[in-house]
């Protein structure tokens, strides 16, 4: 494997400062590594070689005319295919949107060219984000790197596992109740939801809009800050962003320090459900905390535990309105259109047809939480959870800087195993979950391999709004003292594929 | 806790606009079930004095200046349609009136 | 459904009670959420974006002005401004609308609890606001094939997309009762009253042929003297003031005629048909959507400052009822009289004649008269004819110091309205003098005489009156340019001197 395919994305960005390279030759080298294993790994729905090379091009010529560069000016990156890029494919992983090329660029995207952040495709994602695995794209699932039958985690498992992969050593995730950080956790990857509001969710296909939230995934903290960093900050074109700095979190990163951070212990998430080899990892990552300086307590959060049921509610009501726009009438799929059919009636042909199994079931939910008669009941009442769960973050951050947990329950399962099954699929996101409600940034960062089955465990730190820094600081801190004592990072320990 | 009837199914599928199979509205309705089951729980914890969250974060007054900007041009609009005709998006005849 | 129920029949039975839902289009540079422009009549689908097309991933943002104007119109109306509005998701599929919801509001509105005063033959009806909101626009669908763009037995349809998303303000009424025979007249009345305050606000076009102002009318019967109200239809797609009228009086009738045969009346929305004046059967509440509303998650919520509003307030034009008042002080007009004139469409130009120095009364004269011919010969409004106000009140004073007779006024007012200048310069380039040259109007008095000789006997005889024929004729004679009094002394001198 090409060592300008496992270099970090600063190693990389000052090689190309510096001349050791081109951005031409590492984008090639991504997108030969690609070719190499992506039949396996299947994080890509498009590779979009050419509008990859002329990108890097335009880095080494900027370079070439001595222009300044950015940080990650020429780093190759796997966007995932729920963000629309002028020209490029765009199908949430739906046959819905099949063919579909947008007019226009997320603002995510805008930020990620003006940096020179080197696009190398669309990754492969549950259908339109629905789902802990990415079993539920229509184009097939994606093969978890360290272990081909087992999942990725999801939805967006396809970037996770093209960072994992050494497909691309940046990607972009979104996450409405995990779906960055659940497939990092899964994948010994490093995978941050910032706080609700700080980027921009301009061109993002909305699942749920009020929790949806893009965010980086890397192979370090570092990296994943200084993506953070390039993709924050206020846009005028949503109006729920935040016109507020971006936190300091590349800086924080750099520190890499918790000495007299108060760090808690969210109590509510851990016990029956958790694996022994999760719980394991997580607790000796605590003690490492500890070790390194930081004071540990456990802290309660009593509404935790309802944050699942209200999450099942509040995404599917949301959803089903997001989703009412593929109709057929104006972009992707339209099927049924025999001249005799009415406008209703292709509608239905065309969604029942183009929407697979789990959108459809999230689309019939939601209808029903938000039906009239049972809106109170549901829709209400999980509103309401929300706040509970809120005044958790608020009466937990007044004792502690941020809160840790398992980023997930379990390591990664095997495909096939739950997708019969949407509540044991619903509980992956049990630790996720709670951030996305109350819109504080969260992320996962590898805590080592469960002995259970030698698969990577996640520990999530979540941080009080628009502190996103604490949590890229407390991660770049276990990051570098579990290095230190394996003496390399977690992936190195993955298979070769 | 609820039971969802299979009749109750078809009648959010028409809401919804989906045309689903016999066999689609009966596991969907066996699985709402399920799933509603579990998720009345947010019932359990709520009293009438929360205020309900909408938005995690609370902005007010999100506003933009009336300016007019760039369109997107017409061949960019109509270029993903299914079908297009005298510039117009070509859509299967309209049974109903709407509001 | 009985043939012999006629209006004046049903309503010695019945007691109307009506409702209106009115929809503005406001006139802001840009559509609600996006930053398409607004104009009216651009070829299809150029005016539209990502946002306004409902393309996946695109974000609605709130256009200020449109949330300013709607403010306007609720403070105009009497309303409380709410402290808290929130954007409202209401959920409905249908080809014309790009996401399948509608951005509204729903149970948070910008503005309630208002009221508007009209005035029907004298009489003063307040009719009760209950909401004023925000909304987008859908676009526009063509039905193609079958009959003629109907929406029954089309082929297929076209949509455009320009309208989507343009700013739309509801007003709602409360019920109003009590209107009885002035019914149509009164839902006329409102609707004329409300456009003209718009008009002022300066917040829409209101054109109704273009559809930035629509009305849906919501009428009911209870039987007489009850007090308890009917079932309610609501009739959309009224789109003239006067087919607001008339789909009043047809659904008094057809809804008193379904009541007198012992049926019930059905709670549905209605078809307006402007080419019959009828209504037809749409949607019933049994088939109605459920709309799904839930707040907006896509946009923050309003929350007015009261200072803004106030400000807001300060800021607002003289409104249409005030100036009514106001100008009918300062013209000394009967309510009818401004009535009158309002209707005419001079009021204005009335008031401003006025300030140009010309009585009252003799402007309103001109205006009323005269002028109002002539547009309504060119099929145009009196506010468009090429003379000013200044010139109109020149031209009443050339008349009061004798320059000009009425018949020469006329003439200087063609000059005008033909470009050739001020009322002074077509006065001289035409020579419009008053002959009140004695010498000059002798011979013209003599021939009058001589070719009347009963008329001069009767008035040698004593009969001054009937001098007004001999008037007439050197009137006549002289083209009008005489100074008819003048002439009137001459006669009667002439005369008695044998
Ligand atoms: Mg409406
Ligand atoms: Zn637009």
């Amino acid at each position: 494997m090409s060592d300008l395919v496992t270099a970090t994305a600063v190693e990389t960005a000052a090689r190309i400062a510096r001349g050791d390279v081109s951005a031409a030759e590492v984008a090639t080298a991504h997108l030969d590594r690609i070719t190499a294993v992506d039949e396996r790994v299947h994080a890509f729905l498009h590779v979009d070689a050419d509008g990859a090379l002329a990108a890097a091009a335009a880095v080494d010529d900027r370079r070439a005319r001595g222009e300044p560069l950015g940080p990650l000016a020429g780093v190759p990156l796997a966007l995932k295919d729920v963000l629309v890029m002028r020209g490029v494919p765009t199908t949430c992983g739906s046959r819905i949107l099949e063919g579909w090329r947008p007019p226009y660029d997320a603002t995510v995207v805008t930020r990620l060219r003006h940096a020179g952040v080197v696009i190398l495709g669309k990754t492969n994602m549950d259908e339109f984000a629905m789902g802990s695995s990415t079993e539920h794209s229509a184009f097939g699932p994606t093969h978890n790197p360290w272990d081909l039958d087992r999942i990725p985690g999801g939805s967006g498992g396809g970037s996770a596992a093209a960072v994992a992969a050494y497909e691309a050593p940046l990607a972009i995730g979104t996450d409405t109740g995990g779906s960055i950080r659940q497939p990092a956790a899964l994948t010994g990857t490093v995978g941050a939801k910032p706080t609700y509001g700080g980027v921009s969710r301009y061109g993002l296909v909305a699942l749920a809009s009020s929790l949806d939230q893009a965010g980086p995934v890397a192979r370090t903290v570092l990296d994943a800050a200084l993506l953070h960093a390039t993709i924050a900050g206020h846009d005028p074109k949503d109006a729920t962003s935040i016109d507020a700095p971006v936190p300091p979190v590349v800086e924080a990163a750099r520190r890499a320090d918790v000495a007299g951070m108060r760090i808690g212990v969210v109590q509510e998430l851990s016990g029956e459900g958790y694996a022994a080899g999760v719980e394991q990892r997580f607790t000796e990552a605590v003690d490492l905390l500890t070790e390194l300086g930081a004071q540990v307590q456990e802290v309660s959060c009593p509404h935790f535990p309802y944050a699942l049921a209200a999450y099942y509610l509040i995404l599917p009501s949301e959803c089903s309105s997001n989703l009412a726009r593929f109709d057929a009438m104006r972009y992707g799929l339209r099927v049924g259109d025999d001249g005799t059919a009415g406008a209703e009636e292709v509608m239905a042909r065309t969604r029942a047809a183009g929407f697979g199994a789990e959108a459809k079931r999230r689309i019939i939910l939601g209808t029903y939480a938000l039906s009239s008669g049972y809106y109170d009941a549901y829709y209400g009442q999980a509103q309401k959870v929300r706040t509970l769960v809120s005044r958790d973050f608020a009466a937990a951050f007044e004792s502690v800087d941020v809160l840790v947990s398992p980023a997930t329950p379990t390591t990664a399962f095997r495909i096939g195993e739950r997708v019969e099954d949407p509540l044991a699929m619903y509980l992956n996101d049990i630790c996720t979950i709670p951030s996305n409600l109350a819109g504080g940034p969260a992320l996962s960062v590898p805590a080592g391999l469960s002995p259970d089955d030698g698969l990577p465990v996640g520990l999530q730190v979540m941080a009080p709004t628009l502190a996103d820094d604490r949590m890229y600081g407390v991660a770049a801190a276990l990051e570098r003292a579990l290095d230190d004592r394996r003496g390399g990072p977690l992936l190195q320990e993955a298979p070769a594929l | 806790m609820p039971t969802i009837t299979r009749a109750e199914v078809a009648q959010l599928a028409r809401l919804a606009r989906l045309a689903l199979s016999d066999d689609e509205l009966d596991s969907l309705a066996a699985q709402l079930d399920v799933i509603l089951g579990a998720v009345a729980r947010v019932g359990e914890v709520t009293a009438a004095d929360i205020p309900p969250t909408s938005h995690p974060v609370p902005l007010t007054n999100v506003l933009r200046r009336d300016e007019v900007l760039p369109s997107l041009p017409v061949e960019a609009v109509l270029g993903a349609a299914p079908a297009a005709e005298g510039g117009r998006f070509r859509v299967p005849r309209i049974l109903d009136a709407e509001a | 459904m009985s043939t012999t129920t006629t209006y004046d029949d049903a309503l010695t039975r019945y007691d109307p009670v009506l409702g209106l839902e009115t929809h503005v289009e406001l006139g802001t540079a840009s559509k609600m959420f996006c930053g398409c422009p607004t104009t009216f009549g651009a070829a299809p689908n150029t005016q539209t974006c990502p946002v306004c097309l409902g393309l996946p991933g695109s974000l609605p943002v709130t256009n200020e002005a449109a949330i300013r104007y709607t403010v306007m119109i609720g403070l105009a109306l009497h309303c409380s401004i709410a402290p808290w509005s929130r954007f409202a998701r209401k959920n409905y599929f249908y080809p014309d609308m790009p996401k399948d919801y509608q951005i509204s509001q729903y149970d948070e509105p910008l503005c309630v609890d208002g009221w508007l005063d009209t005035d029907v033959d004298g009489e003063t009806y307040r009719v009760e606001i209950e909401r004023v909101h925000l909304e987008e626009d859908t676009g526009k669908s063509l039905h193609v094939g079958g009959a003629t763009g109907r929406i029954h037995g089309a082929d297929h349809s076209l949509v455009d997309y320009n309208r989507a998303g343009i700013p739309l303000v509801e007003i709602v009424t409360r019920p109003v009762p009590g209107t009885r025979e002035r019914v149509g007249a009164v839902a006329k009345a409102y609707v004329t009253e409300l456009r003209e305050l718009l008009r002022a606000l300066g917040v829409s076009d209101v054109r109704m042929e273009e559809g930035s102002l629509r009305c849906d009318v919501n009428l009911s019967l209870s039987p007489r003297g009850s007090g308890v109200l009917g079932t309610r239809t609501e009739s959309k797609n009224v789109n003239s003031l006067r087919s607001v009228e008339r789909a009043v009086r047809h659904e008094v009738v057809r809804q008193a005629a379904v009541l007198d045969g012992g049926g019930r009346v059905t709670q549905e929305t209605r078809h307006f048909h402007e080419e019959t004046g009828t209504t037809t059967a749409g949607r019933s509440k049994e088939q109605a959507e459920d709309y799904r509303y839930f707040p907006e998650p896509d946009l923050v919520p309003l929350a007015p400052p009261p200072e803004w509003v106030e400000s807001i307030r300060a800021a607002l034009p003289e409104l249409p009822a005030v100036r009514r008042r106001r100008l009918a002080e300062s013209l000394g007009a009967a309510p009818s009289e401004l009535a009158a004139m309002a209707n005419a469409g001079v009021l204005d130009l009335v008031a401003a004649t006025v300030a140009a120095g010309a009585p009252a009364a003799e402007a309103r004269k001109w205006w009323l008269g005269e002028l109002a011919r002539r547009a309504n010969e060119t099929g145009s409004e009196p506010a468009d004819l090429p003379l000013t106000p200044a010139q109109v009140a020149r031209v009443v004073a050339l008349v009061a110091d004798g320059t000009l007779t009425d018949t020469l006024a006329r003439q200087v007012l063609d000059g005008v309205l033909a470009g050739e200048g001020d009322p002074d310069a077509v006065v001289a380039t035409r020579r419009l003098r008053v002959v009140s040259d004695d010498s000059a109007l002798g011979a013209a008095v003599e021939s009058a005489i001589a070719a009347h000789p009963d008329i001069a006997a009767k008035v040698r005889g004593g009969k001054v009156a009937a001098a007004g024929a001999l008037v007439g004729a050197v009137m006549k004679a002289t083209s009008g340019s005489a100074d008819a009094a003048r002439v009137r002394e001459l006669l009667l001198e002439r005369l008695a001197a044998g």
